[in-house]
């Protein structure tokens, strides 16, 4: 009994050193300075990327990397297309954005789950949280500049007035005695985008993230050569490849979504009602 | 009551709690994912010529219908952790 309860506060242990932040400040001004170095290094990746493509890109035969980078951007661009019917200068370079960002940083979800820390460790930090989307003020603060763009798109496209008589009277009617209820259901309407849009990215990524510490502990629970320990460790590989592959299918999809629910918003904002 | 009581009434209760978020939140994406994979399979039987528009529409919805799960689960793997119904005790 005291060595499973031993067991079991390791593995705790275990878990939540893989969850906790390298946080350098306190209170509201906390930095999680993984976070936020992770995905500027990713956005600088990403931007990279494209760009090493454009600046060798030729109207000839493309090459392999200049093929990737079209089909990507006109998967992007249609996409954007059968939604958003107005000039979209602005909103398919940013979908692009949000996908390839998106993607590039839940694509760390699929690096070996202790090799952030080592490396981590060589530069004398003990926390490090690689996956940018599972921290909240990540999602968070991706789905409010989504919801203000929204906003920004609903005032171009109605005016101020336009849109305040569409907050009071849209779904019911113009009835004074149907402002109210309007407004409300407006309100909600407006304020599930950016909180379903944040905590569905969060979610996805913090609970794929979860499911690989759990079975890294199947492996962590060796104890030499005994029938327990190489079943844990044969459990482990087999399910640590069924996820990641399972995984690979999730975070292309969330970042899709993400990118999707982006442009239907925006395309949304712009109808009239 | 002892302590540990209270600490092993707490624990039981948020098992309890994290079994429901779980296989409720399971029970009600895999009916939601059923339901979508057998229409896409009959319109798609029905019309093939749509399957590339109904496929990725068909992705960005198990996308959708998934999330809400996974949202429970993780909201569940954070209580089985880091359970913060339990810090009240210690402090």
């Amino acid at each position: 009994m005291a060595a499973q309860g031993e067991a079991a506060g390791t593995s705790t242990e275990y878990i939540n050193h893989h969850l906790t932040h390298f946080k350098v400040g306190e209170g509201f001004w906390t930095w999680h300075v993984d976070t936020i170095f992770m995905s500027v290094l990713l956005g600088a990746v990403a931007i990279w990327m494209f760009w090493s493509a454009s600046r060798k890109a030729t109207s000839g035969v493309p090459g392999k990397w200049q093929a990737f980078v079209e089909i990507v951007v006109e998967f992007v661009d249609t996409q954007v297309k059968e939604v958003f019917h107005l000039d979209r200068r602005f909103l398919a370079p940013l979908a692009l954005t949000i996908f390839v960002w998106v993607f590039l940083m839940n694509a760390m979800d699929l690096l070996p789950l202790d090799l952030p820390g080592i490396v981590a460790s060589w530069f004398g930090i003990h926390y490090w949280r690689v996956v940018p989307t599972a921290d909240l003020n990540t999602t968070f603060a991706m789905s409010l500049t989504v919801f203000a763009i929204v906003i920004f798109y609903s005032l171009k496209a109605k005016g101020v007035g336009g849109y305040v008589h569409e907050l009071f009277t849209a779904p019911f009617g113009s009835n004074p005695l149907l402002w109210i209820p309007n407004f409300v259901l407006n309100l909600v309407e407006l304020l599930a985008k950016p909180v379903s849009l944040a905590m569905r990215l969060f979610g996805n990524m913090y609970a794929g993230e979860l499911v690989f510490m759990l079975i890294a502990l199947l492996g962590a629970s060796w104890a030499g050569f005994t029938i327990g320990s190489s079943l844990g460790m044969l459990g482990q590989v087999v399910m640590g490849a069924a996820w990641a592959i399972f995984h690979i299918l999730i975070i292309t999809l969330q970042a899709f979504i993400f990118m999707v629910l982006t442009i239907v918003y925006t395309a949304m904002a712009t109808e009239h009602h | 009551m002892e302590m540990a009581q209270y600490v092993a009434q707490i624990q039981s209760f948020t098992a309890l709690a994290l079994g429901l978020m779980i296989g409720l939140g399971a029970i009600g994406a895999c009916i939601g994912i059923g339901i979508m994979g057998s229409k896409f399979l009959e319109a798609a039987a029905r019309q093939p010529e749509l399957i590339p528009t109904l496929q990725g529409r068909m992705f960005l919805l198990a996308g959708l219908i998934d999330a809400a799960f996974l949202i429970g689960v993780a909201l569940a793997m954070f209580f089985a952790f880091a359970n913060p119904l339990l810090a009240s005790l210690s402090g």
